[in-house]
């Protein structure tokens, strides 16, 4: 175990893949003499060169097309979309192309494609800039979509992905890169498709995944010591495939869920853990299903309004208060 | 399993000056006649399968372009890459992808190459590296460029030759796949199917610069315009196209000739003038070879008679394979979902529950 950052653990884990397969190249806006936007290829070029770490020309739909298509002739490359606001640019490269080759001829062509980008406000960057628009993908079936939370994650899921023979949307975030957190030393890839309790509890399930499962382990913590709860918390690591039984298996125990997801409500990913935990957990659950989500508004610059439009810490605490006292007065119970 | 079925007598691959008299000039525009005869008789019986409603959804035909995918396909090595568009069934046959499996695609069955994933838009055949009919325009020109990025990176000598219609140079794609092929010097040749129509738009009423093999200069890339009509002169000018590619110049070729019929067999073209519906009567390239190669004394009758006799037999033969196949059986539905399986893939029927009813938990269960 080391620790370090979410951003380290990324970087380490594409310099190990490039030096264990030679198929594996990066391609993208401003990662080689830039180092990236956000400085997690810092470095790559240096070793690998200009054949394997591709400074591309700002063309998203052109440079991802081509790298799915180097990947249906047996490359493995890794795209680096500077945040996922641009990868509208390449929809069609990914929904209609990625995502379809291997169904739509027969199982002929596989496309063994990383995209990594990450998504997130916060950061003043006004309502082009700031979305989570993970929902795009894996609403896909074809796509795989991965959101790690910590750096082991990180980790253990970009292994995955290089590894897979499917295309993959790796979902980074701007608050995490930063993140510190233990890194195993193996190289042993994790699975994409399995949800992890990363924090057992008896009292409330917190749906979450990638910034949000930060958080939620965090008032988790905090709320033990404040508030005597026992909170648990599922991080949901893969999108697409979505590990459906994990959720529903800890509301079973628990009997209440909140869920938390850093994109907007209506439509968003929390609805469709919600449903899932409706067809899967209703005769368990003693209060409804609550979600906290961003508000319904284009990302504001100012920074008043944009706190007030991110879920934070504490919308996670009032919701899981508030779930938590309507079990107890259905229980006839005065929990405060 | 042993399952019977119609043998077909299948044409052999039709790439490279092949066919038994090719070494001379007569020799070689006589196998492109007939090359040409049996895609115009595929689509025209494709045509009346769909009208049968034996095929599905759109169907798309090379009526009228025959002379510029023989010509272009014959100029590919074995081991070149080929993409395009969802006009694509006598890029298939020329690839020398067997006529009946190409024909089962459209009918949607087990054998089809596609196995009956992909329908008429979407042929795809590994061995001939056909890597796919592409249904979204313009779709084909990035992946194009990445396969010749692969191709680059190894160190092949293998070109990719990525096939468009004219309209389709006005789509971002076009650009973006243009610039990077320049820029990285990429084994590709682009090469426009200029039929003077996307649909019903003309390429005058689309294009700002009607001279679509122009457009190149943008990219400092080479470029040529050619008779689509005359299969030699295509041939050439796709060899000369590849040559540029593989020694790391891309290339664009325009290759100008007419769409016979509609857009899709349902399209019945009415958009089109009484002047342009006569013009298409002489620009039809199958009738005029034939009527070159009998005026040079290269084709008698009767030979033009038996060469079109042999691909009806032959496309008869594919229908038979078509129909013989049976559907794709419902069980493998979800086969092709991901090529790595992975926990929590999604198996459910549409009418499915997520959960099987579970037993209700007791109440007052603990918690
Ligand atoms: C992105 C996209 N937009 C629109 C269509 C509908 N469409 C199918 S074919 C076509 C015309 C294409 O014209 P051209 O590129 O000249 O090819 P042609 O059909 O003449 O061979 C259009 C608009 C589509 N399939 N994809
Ligand atoms: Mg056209």
């Amino acid at each position: 175990m080391s620790i370090m950052t979410y951003r380290q653990a990324l970087r380490d884990t594409l310099r190990t893949e490039m030096r264990r397969d030679p198929d594996v190249l990066l391609l993208g806006e401003e990662i080689g003499v830039f180092e990236g936007s956000y400085k997690i290829t810092a470095g790559l070029l240096a070793e690998f060169g200009e054949k394997r770490v591709r400074d591309t020309p700002i063309a998203e739909e052109g440079f991802t097309g081509a790298a799915i298509g180097a990947a249906m002739l047996g490359l493995r490359p890794v795209v680096e979309i500077m945040t996922i606001n641009f990868s509208l640019l390449a929809l069609d490269q990914i929904v209609n192309h990625a995502a379809k080759i291997y169904g739509m001829f027969g199982g002929q062509a596989r496309v063994p494609l990383v995209i990594r980008t990450p998504g997130g406000g916060g950061q003043q960057l006004g309502a082009t800039h700031s979305q989570n628009i993970e929902l795009y993908y894996a609403f896909v079936p074809g796509m795989k979509v991965v959101a790690p939370s910590n750096p082991a994650d990180a980790k253990s899921l970009l292994l995955a992905a290089i590894r897979d023979d499917d295309p993959v949307l790796f979902l980074e975030n701007l608050a995490l890169y930063n993140a510190k957190g233990e890194v195993p030393d193996d190289d042993t890839p994790g699975e994409i498709g399995r949800a992890a309790v990363t924090r057992p509890g008896r009292d409330i399930t917190v749906v979450a995944y990638s910034r949000m499962a930060a958080v939620a382990l965090t008032v988790a913590e905090r709320m033990a010591q404040t508030d005597g709860i026992d909170i648990e918390v599922v991080d949901l690591r893969s999108l697409r495939p979505l590990d459906r039984e994990t959720v529903v298996d800890s509301v079973r125990r628990t009997h209440c869920a909140v869920v938390l997801e850093d994109d907007w409500l209506t439509y968003g990913i929390g609805a469709e853990i919600a449903a899932t935990i409706s067809d899967g957990a209703f005769d368990w659950l003693d209060a409804p299903v609550r979600r906290v989500a961003m508000a319904e508004v284009p990302l504001p610059y100012a920074k008043t309004l944009e706190t007030a439009a991110l879920p934070s810490a504490d919308d996670v605490t009032t919701a899981i208060r508030q779930t938590l006292a309507s079990v107890g007065r259905r229980a006839g119970k005065d929990i405060p | 399993m042993a399952k019977r079925r119609p043998t077909v007598r299948e044409p052999r691959g039709q790439h490279g000056p092949a066919g038994e008299d090719a070494a001379t000039d007569g020799g070689q525009r006589r196998e492109f006649y007939r090359r040409m005869v049996f895609i115009r008789r595929f689509e025209e019986r494709a045509a009346r399968a769909y009208t049968q409603a034996e095929i599905g959804g759109y169907c798309h035909l090379n009526l009228g372009e025959e002379a510029t995918v023989v010509g272009l396909m014959s100029a590919l090595e074995q081991t070149d890459y080929l993409f395009t568009n969802y006009r694509e069934h006598g890029y298939a046959l020329a690839r020398g992808v067997a006529a009946g499996r190409v024909m089962a695609e459209l009918y949607g069955r087990r054998d089809g190459v596609s196995k009956g994933w992909g329908g008429s838009m979407h042929l795809f055949d590994g061995n001939a590296r056909l890597l796919g009919g592409y249904g979204i325009v313009g779709g084909q020109l990035p992946l194009a460029t990445g396969a010749a990025l692969a191709i680059d990176y190894r160190g092949g000598d293998e070109a990719v030759a990525c096939v468009m219609g004219d309209g389709t140079t006005n789509i971002g794609a076009f650009h973006e796949s243009l610039n990077i092929a320049a820029l990285w010097n990429l084994p590709v040749v682009y090469v426009v199917v200029n039929n003077g129509l996307g649909m019903g738009t003309t390429v005058e009423k689309a294009s700002g610069e009607p001279e679509l093999h122009r457009k190149a200069a943008s990219y400092r890339m080479s470029s040529a315009r050619v008779d689509g009509n005359d299969p030699v002169a295509v041939r050439e000018a796709m060899l000369s196209a590849l040559a540029s590619a593989r020694s790391g110049r891309p290339f664009l070729l325009e290759a100008v000739s007419s769409r016979l019929k509609g857009h899709s067999v349902v399209d019945p073209a009415k958009y089109r003038t009484r002047e342009e519906v006569e013009a298409l009567r002489t620009s039809d390239p199958v009738a005029a070879l034939a009527f070159r190669l009998r005026d040079e004394g290269e084709l008698t009758d009767e030979a033009i008679a038996e060469i079109d006799a042999e691909a009806t037999s032959a496309v008869a033969a594919a229908v038979a394979f078509a129909e013989a196949s049976p559907a794709p059986s419902v069980d493998t539905l979800f086969d092709y979902t991901y090529a790595t399986p992975v926990p929590n893939d999604s198996r459910r029927l549409p009418g499915q529950p997520l959960f099987e009813p579970a037993p209700l938990p007791r109440i007052g269960a603990d918690r």
